[in-house]
């Protein structure tokens, strides 16, 4: 072993060293830093914490009385064709909120394709046409509609 | 609990990026833990707004009012309806923030920075309506395509900033000049960095009026982030579209703006009228420019019931576009008959106007108080939807509360 071996090796050791004490201090300063942070402070608590459970993973399809609860779409056939095309670059409630005939609904997709980047459906454009056009179909609502849905209360005297 | 997160979150995520450890960090997250914190918060918390305050839209961000939280007379921030078309910019970075002039119709290109905005020029408040074309959209039969706003994409809050017309002069502008169109820093929902989300302006006659403003301050104080902070171009009585947020550059340009929804069938409607649901070609839409006369009921709120023999006092907005409000009316009996209803002068040009009066009624039962508004060229409201149009732009029907006399 030469002199320029044993600078070598003895670079390398304190290199080790050096990595070693920025891993510890970085991880100390994060658990020290998580801890503050932790509302409930069982940081180091054997259960998951509160944080955690109260913030429930949904299910990516679970429907409730007839409602996708992720996306609130509507339960159907091709829903989640729908959710997994459609809510990638803007949220459902642009769909719910919009009623449309099937011309209309293709002619929107078509719209996307020529100007909003989205690609190419292949078959799922079907799927989600027939998704869109049965469960958010045009509604008749004339040229004025009744007032509905009044929250009646007494006006103070 | 989700605020909490949020926070959380957004604090750990500030330590993160101080000790530049985000990987480890990631390592210490339990598994299945999902940081959604920062795509999902609470929106009336992320942009101060009222808990009432009606979210059509998260992804872009759209809100609108209700009419009953219209009341005051300069609408604030929690009221204010947000119609976003892009993602809102983040990192805003105010001291090195720059707006710059080109186009064909410019001498040379410029640019400012903020300050220099703010320190060489005059600045001037006004009181300003902006309302969004589709306000009203949801009640076209057949229904158009978007943002589905029912009355509450309005506001008119005062804005304060320089004239454009003062910094187009000092850029020096040819006398080729059309139109002036903005480009921002907010991003394309695709993430497309070559797509603009929204890119509209005026023509030069808008341009140069004194209440067109490239405004940095609302209400007094900084423009709220989803507002446009820190600059916007405001050009009260036009679709709201026409005052771009986040404001990093002008093209002023020798044809119409052709940017982003200024083309195609975005903020126009057909140039002849057109039976509903009929198809209309592209070169058949013309830009909206003027908002139409409108007005809004906001107190009491609908569904207010009074005893018989007691007045009721309604209180509500009145606006015209680039023209003012000269008469105002209400009317007890589905517009048979219309009584006057005082209407203040306007703050100044382009404000809205506040009406007051008192309403009795004969016997009881189940009354809808309607009102209507008419310009100063005699154009009224329609009690009945407007012309319909393929996007369901212009609804200035007249607005209606339900009243039950006891």
């Amino acid at each position: 072993m030469d002199q320029q071996e044993a600078f070598r090796n003895s670079v390398k050791a304190i290199y080790k060293g050096f990595v070693v004490m920025f891993l510890f201090i970085g991880i100390v300063s994060i658990v020290i830093a998580y801890a503050l942070m932790d509302p409930e402070g069982d940081l180091f608590g054997t259960g998951v914490s509160e944080a955690y459970t109260s913030v429930p993973k949904v299910d990516d399809d679970l429907v409730v009385n007839g409602v996708h609860v992720q996306t609130g779409l509507l339960d159907g056939e091709g829903l989640m064709t729908v959710v997994n095309n459609c809510t990638n670059c803007h949220s459902a409630k642009l769909v719910i909120q919009n009623r449309m005939n099937k011309e209309r609904w293709a002619a929107t997709i078509d719209w996307m394709q020529r100007t909003q980047n989205l690609g190419d459906l292949g078959a799922n454009e079907e799927i989600i046409i027939n998704y869109l056009v049965t469960n958010y179909p045009p509604q008749k609502a004339g040229r004025r509609r009744n007032r509905t849905a009044i929250d009646w209360y007494e006006l103070e005297k | 609990m989700q605020r909490r997160n949020f926070i959380k979150k957004t604090a750990l995520s500030s330590i993160t990026a101080l000790l530049g450890a985000e990987i480890v960090f990631g390592e210490v997250m339990p598994l299945g833990y999902n940081p959604l914190g920062l795509q999902d918060p609470d929106p009336f918390q992320l942009f101060s707004k009222d808990k009432e305050m009606v979210v059509l839209n998260d992804k872009p961000w759209n809100m609108e009012a209700r009419a009953h939280l219209l009341n005051e007379k300069v609408t604030t921030n929690p009221y204010m309806f947000i119609r976003n078309n892009g993602i809102i910019p983040e990192n805003i970075d105010v001291a090195n923030w720059t707006v710059t002039f080109e186009g064909e119709s410019v001498n040379a290109p410029k640019t400012y920075t903020l300050a220099e905005l703010k320190t060489k020029f005059q600045q001037y408040t006004y009181q300003l309506t902006l309302e969004c074309g589709g306000n009203g959209r949801s009640e076209f039969d057949p229904p158009a395509k978007g943002n589905q706003w029912t009355i509450g994409a309005v506001s008119c809050a005062k804005w304060t900033g320089v004239r454009l017309k003062d910094v187009l002069a000092d850029v020096g502008i040819k006398n080729n000049a059309v139109y002036v169109g903005y480009h921002a820093a907010d991003t394309h929902l695709s993430g497309d960095p070559n797509k603009e989300p929204i890119s509209r302006g005026v023509p030069m006659a808008k341009a140069y009026q004194d209440e067109t403003l490239l405004a940095f301050q609302m209400n007094g104080e900084d423009i709220p982030l989803a507002h446009g902070y820190p600059l916007r171009l405001v050009a009260g009585g036009w679709p709201a579209s026409a005052s771009g947020k986040w404001i990093k550059g002008i093209s002023v340009r020798n044809k119409v703006h052709d940017g982003t929804k200024m083309t195609g069938t975005a903020y126009r409607v057909p140039c002849e009228a057109v039976a509903p649901g009929e198809k209309v070609k592209d070169e058949d839409m013309c830009i909206i420019e003027s908002m139409p006369v409108k007005s809004l009921i906001t107190s009491p709120k609908s569904g207010a019931m009074i005893d018989l023999g007691k007045t009721l006092t309604i209180q509500g907005h009145a606006w015209a576009g680039e023209l003012a409000v000269a008469k105002m009316e209400y009317s007890i009996d589905f517009g048979a008959t219309w009584n006057p209803c005082g209407v203040e002068a306007p703050a100044n040009r382009l404000a809205w106007q506040h009406f007051t009066t008192a309403v009795s009624f004969p016997k009881k039962g189940y009354y809808e108080i309607w009102v209507r508004a008419t310009d100063t060229q005699g154009v009224s409201q329609p009690m009945l939807l407007p012309g319909w149009n393929p996007k369901g732009y212009l609804n200035n029907a007249c607005h209606r509360i339900a009243v039950k006399v006891k």
